[in-house]
C-alpha cells in the first residue's frame, strides 16, 4: 500500500532503464569491443534489478540477474559479444519491457520468462571451455582483454599481474577481496579478475585470485598498496606477457562478428560529456502539466477581458499595471510551452531496434541514421506521431530499399540506408524519412489508381509528379505486389496522412526511381496555442486555423460562377469552389448580401473559399477539445474560449475541402 | 460518503411540473445559465458548449432530450453539471430546488404505466412525504449522443 507513491517512480525510472539498454545494447552490437557501453547497460540492468528487488518484482528481478551474469562475462571477456548473446539479451529485455508493461496496467508483473531465461543460461553454460581455462592462475586473454591491455600500454599504462593470497584464517575472504579491488580501482582499472568477480564475491575460491591491471605507478606501488589490506598474505606482481596465443574464445568472437573495433578513445570523451551535460532536473507528473497549462490558459482568458477593461476605462495605472500583466504573463505563455515540448528522441528511440528486427525478418541490411533527435515537439503531438512514422520507416524497409542481391546487381552498397531527420524550420517541425531504395515507379503508381478507379484517364494526364506520389497515400492503395505482414494492405498510407493531417501537419513525398525516396512530415511546433482568423456568420463566431488560409477577399454576387450545382469563383485564374459556412453548419440566415467577405483555405494543392458574413480579426487562442461526449463532429476540430468568456469553435478547412 | 449504507443523497431538480433526482456524487455543481455556443451537426437535445470555467462542456437540454414541450428561460433556470463515466456534461433544468438523504428502501422501481418517453430513462421512484421523485439514470441519458 505504501508502495503506491513509489510504484509509477519505479514504473518511470524502469522504462528509462530498459530504453537505456535497448539503446546500449545496439550501440554494443556495432563496437562489440567497446567495455563502456557493456557497463553501462550492466548498470542500468543493475539498477533495474535493485528496484524491482524492492518493490517485490521476484520475476524482474531474477531474470534480471540472469542478464547481469551475462552481462558480466562480457565485461570480463569470458563471453564474447556474439549475435547469439545480443539476441538473448534483447528477448530478455523484451520480456523485461512486457512485465513492466503489465506493472504499469495494474497487473502484478508476472510472466514466464523461461524462454529468455533458457537463453541466457544456454549462453552461460554453452562456453563453459573459456570460463574454465580463465579460472586457472596462468591467466588468459581474449582478443578484446588484449585490445585493451595493448591499448593501456600504448596510453602509457603499465599492465600487471596480480596474485593475491589471503592469510589460511582469513574469515571474510569476500570483504578482503572487496578491498583488495577497492584499492586497486583507486591507482588503476581492473582489467580482468580470475576467478570471476562473481565467483570472488561468493567465496568460491581458495586462498589465492589473480587480478589484472592497468596502472601508471610501478609493480612496488601496487604491491605496497594491497599488501595494506589486513589479512593479505602475499602479493605477487608480473608484468603482462601478450605473447600467447588467444583463447580459442577470442577467436570465435572474430569470426562470429565482424573485425573487433578498437575502443577508441572519443567513446570515452563522449561518456565524460555525458556526465557533465546532465543537467539537474526533476520528475514531473504530466497531468499536473496538463493542469498548470489549463490553469494558465483561464489566465490568458482573463487577460483578455482585463485588456478590453482597462480600455474601455481608459484609466492611467490600471493600463500600466494590466500591461504589465500582459507582458509577464506572456513571459510565462513561453515558459509553460516550451516546459510541455519534448525532444523526438522519446519516439526515435524505439526505432532502432524495430529496424534491426525488421532488417532480420526481410533479410535486408539496413542502416538506420538518426539525426536532430533533440528537436523538440509538444507533447501532444509527440504522442500522436509515433505510430505514423513506424508506418513510414516499416515502408521504406519493405518497398523502399531492396534485397541485398538486387542491390548488387544495381551497383549499390548491400546495406541500404535510411535516415532518419528532425528539424526546425519557422513555426513548424520537419522529420523527414530518406531512404536510398528503389524509389517510387510513377507508372506503376498511375496504373495501379488507373485500375483501381482512383483516378481517370484524364486526370491521370495532367498529374504533377508530387501529385502522382500523392496517389500511394489514397486508401485503397497498394503497390507491393506481395502482401507481406509488414505493409502491403494499402491501409497504412492513408491512415498516416490522415493522422499527420488531424495534428495539423502535412506530408509530402519526393521519388527518384532507383534512387530512394523522402517522406517528408511537417509538423505544428505545438497544439495548444495556434492563431486564427475569428470570423462570424450572422452571430455565431467560428475560428479558422490561420495555418490554412491563404487570403481574404470579397466577393460580389455577380461574380458567382456555377459549375456542376457548384458554386464557384475565379480566384487569380483558378476556380475555386465556395463553401457557404452557414449552410453548411446550419446557422439561420438573415436577408442575402450584395458582397461576401471570403476566406480562401487550401489543403495541399487544393483551395476552397469559406464564405462568412464578417472578419472579426486575427488572435492567439487556446485550442480545446469538444469533449468526449461529442465526439467527432463534422468540420469542427475543436473550440476555444474568447476574451468574452465565450466559446467559439473550430473550423476544420480539410474536412471541407473535398 | 454515508455513515448509514443505505442512504442516498441525491440533488432534486425540476422539469415541467415533476420533481427528478441524481445522486449527489455525480453533481459536479450547479450553474446559472450562461452564453451556449451552439454546436452544428450534433442531435437537437444538445443546446451546445458553454465554457466552464476554462473546460468546453457539452449542455444537453433535458426538456427535449425527454421530447416534452419547450420553455422559455427563466431566472430560475439553471444547468447541473453531471460526471458519469468520466464523461463531463451539463443538463439543463427549469430549477434546482434541493438536496436530500434517500433511504434506498423508499426507492421502488418505476412502475409500467407512465409509458412516456423518458421511461428508458429512469432507475426508479422514491416516494418522500408527499413528494415523488424520478431517480434517473444517467448513463442511459447520455448514451447515443453522436
Amino acid at each position: 500500500m505504501e508502495m503506491n507513491q513509489y510504484l509509477e517512480v519505479f514504473i518511470e525510472e524502469s522504462k528509462d532503464h530498459l530504453q537505456n539498454c535497448n539503446t546500449q545494447m545496439l550501440e554494443l552490437e556495432k563496437n562489440p569491443a567497446d567495455l563502456s557501453i557493456v557497463n553501462e547497460i550492466f548498470r542500468s540492468a543493475h539498477t533495474l534489478k535493485g528496484m524491482s528487488a524492492t518493490m517485490g518484482y521476484e520475476d524482474l528481478a531474477s531474470l534480471t540477474h540472469h542478464m547481469e551474469n551475462i552481462l558480466d562475462d562480457i565485461r570480463n571477456g569470458k563471453l564474447s559479444v556474439t549475435t547469439a548473446v545480443m539476441d538473448a539479451l534483447f528477448s530478455a529485455v523484451d520480456d523485461l519491457e512486457e512485465m513492466i508493461a503489465s506493472i504499469a496496467s495494474g497487473g502484478d508483473g508476472k510472466k514466464d520468462v523461461s524462454r529468455s531465461l533458457k537463453m541466457l543460461e544456454e549462453i552461460l553454460t554453452g562456453e563453459p571451455a573459456a570460463a574454465a581455462q580463465a579460472s586457472h592462475s596462468s591467466v588468459q586473454y581474449d582478443e578484446f582483454e588484449r585490445t585493451v591491455i595493448l591499448q593501456s600500454l600504448e596510453q602509457g599504462y603499465n599492465a600487471f599481474e596480480m596474485t593475491v593470497s589471503l592469510r589460511e584464517d582469513c574469515l571474510l575472504k569476500a570483504a578482503r577481496v572487496f578491498m583488495v579491488f577497492e584499492v586497486l580501482e583507486k591507482i588503476g582499472e581492473v582489467i580482468k579478475s580470475s576467478p570471476t568477480v562473481d565467483q570472488l564475491e561468493e567465496e568460491n575460491f581458495d586462498q589465492q585470485f589473480c587480478v589484472t591491471i592497468a596502472s601508471k605507478e610501478d609493480s612496488d606501488f601496487l604491491e605496497k598498496s594491497v599488501m595494506k589490506v589486513s589479512e593479505v598474505d602475499t602479493v605477487k606482481v608480473n608484468e603482462v606477457n601478450l605473447e600467447q596465443e588467444p583463447s580459442p574464445a577470442a577467436e570465435e568472437a572474430a569470426v562470429t562478428l565482424e573485425a573487433v573495433k578498437e575502443v577508441p578513445e572519443e567513446t570515452k570523451e563522449r561518456e565524460t560529456q555525458k556526465n557533465t551535460v546532465s543537467n539537474k532536473t526533476i520528475r514531473v507528473n504530466i497531468d499536473r502539466l496538463d493542469v498548470l497549462m489549463n490553469l494558465f490558459e483561464e489566465l490568458v482568458i482573463d487577460r483578455g477581458r482585463l485588456e478590453q477593461i482597462s480600455k474601455e476605462l481608459n484609466h492611467g495605472e490600471l493600463n500600466e499595471t494590466v500591461e504589465r500583466m500582459s507582458r509577464i504573463s506572456g513571459d510565462l505563455q513561453s515558459i509553460i510551452l516550451t516546459m510541455r515540448m519534448v525532444p523526438v528522441e522519446t519516439v526515435f528511440n524505439r526505432f532502432p531496434r524495430m529496424i534491426r528486427q525488421l532488417a532480420r525478418d526481410l533479410n535486408k541490411q539496413i542502416n538506420l541514421e538518426i539525426s536532430g533527435q533533440d528537436t523538440e515537439l509538444d507533447r501532444t503531438v509527440i504522442d500522436e506521431i509515433g505510430d505514423p512514422l513506424v508506418h513510414l520507416l516499416r515502408n521504406a524497409i519493405d518497398h523502399g530499399v531492396e534485397s541485398p542481391e538486387l542491390r548488387r546487381e544495381k551497383g549499390k552498397p548491400e546495406e541500404g540506408t535510411i535516415q532518419l531527420r528532425a528539424y526546425h524550420s519557422g513555426n513548424h517541425v520537419f522529420i523527414e524519412i530518406e531512404d536510398d531504395g528503389a524509389g517510387i515507379s510513377k507508372d506503376k503508381v498511375l496504373n495501379k489508381a488507373l485500375s483501381r478507379g482512383i483516378v481517370t484517364q484524364e486526370q491521370a494526364k495532367a498529374m504533377t509528379d508530387t501529385q502522382i506520389f500523392e496517389l500511394i497515400m489514397a486508401s485503397g492503395f497498394s503497390t507491393a505486389e506481395t502482401i507481406s505482414d509488414i505493409s502491403g494492405r494499402g491501409v497504412g498510407l492513408d491512415v498516416v496522412k490522415t493522422t499527420i493531417e488531424s495534428l495539423g501537419g502535412s506530408i509530402t513525398i519526393h521519388s527518384e526511381e532507383g534512387q530512394g525516396s523522402v517522406f517528408s512530415v511537417q509538423l505544428p511546433l505545438t497544439l495548444s496555442i495556434i492563431s486564427v482568423m475569428l470570423v462570424e456568420v450572422e452571430a455565431e463566431k467560428f475560428a479558422i486555423p490561420l495555418s490554412s488560409i491563404i487570403e481574404t477577399a470579397i466577393v460580389k454576387n455577380d461574380e458567382i460562377l456555377h459549375a456542376h450545382n457548384q458554386r464557384v469563383i475565379d480566384f487569380r485564374g483558378k476556380v475555386v469552389p465556395l463553401v457557404f459556412l452557414n449552410e453548411v453548419f446550419d446557422v439561420e440566415k438573415g436577408n442575402d448580401e450584395e458582397v461576401h467577405s471570403v476566406i480562401i483555405v487550401r489543403k495541399g494543392e487544393k483551395m476552397a473559399g469559406l464564405v462568412v458574413d464578417s472578419f472579426i480579426g486575427q488572435q492567439e487562442v487556446v485550442l480545446k477539445s469538444l469533449g468526449d461526449y461529442l465526439g467527432d463532429v463534422f468540420a469542427i476540430s475543436g473550440a476555444t474560449i474568447l476574451g468574452d468568456g465565450q466559446v467559439a469553435l473550430i473550423v476544420d478547412c480539410n474536412a471541407l475541402i473535398q | 460518503m454515508t455513515n448509514q449504507e443505505n442512504d442516498l443523497k441525491v440533488i432534486v431538480f425540476q422539469l415541467v411540473n415533476k420533481e427528478y433526482a441524481v445522486p449527489v456524487h455525480n453533481v459536479q455543481s450547479i450553474e446559472k445559465v450562461m452564453h451556449i455556443t451552439r454546436v452544428p451537426g450534433v442531435p437537437a437535445y444538445v443546446r451546445g458548449v458553454i465554457n466552464l470555467r476554462g473546460v468546453v462542456t457539452p449542455i444537453i437540454d433535458l426538456r427535449k432530450r425527454f421530447s416534452l414541450e419547450e420553455a422559455e428561460e427563466s431566472e430560475h433556470t439553471r444547468i447541473i453539471i453531471i460526471t458519469v463515466n468520466g464523461l463531463e456534461v451539463g443538463l439543463v433544468v427549469d430549477a434546482a430546488n434541493d438536496v436530500l438523504d434517500l433511504s434506498t428502501d423508499s426507492i421502488e422501481p418505476q412502475p409500467n404505466v407512465v409509458g412516456s418517453i423518458e421511461n428508458d430513462f429512469i432507475s426508479g421512484v422514491a416516494k418522500i412525504d408527499r413528494r415523488l421523485l424520478i431517480l434517473l439514470q444517467l448513463d442511459k441519458v447520455l448514451e447515443n449522443a453522436a
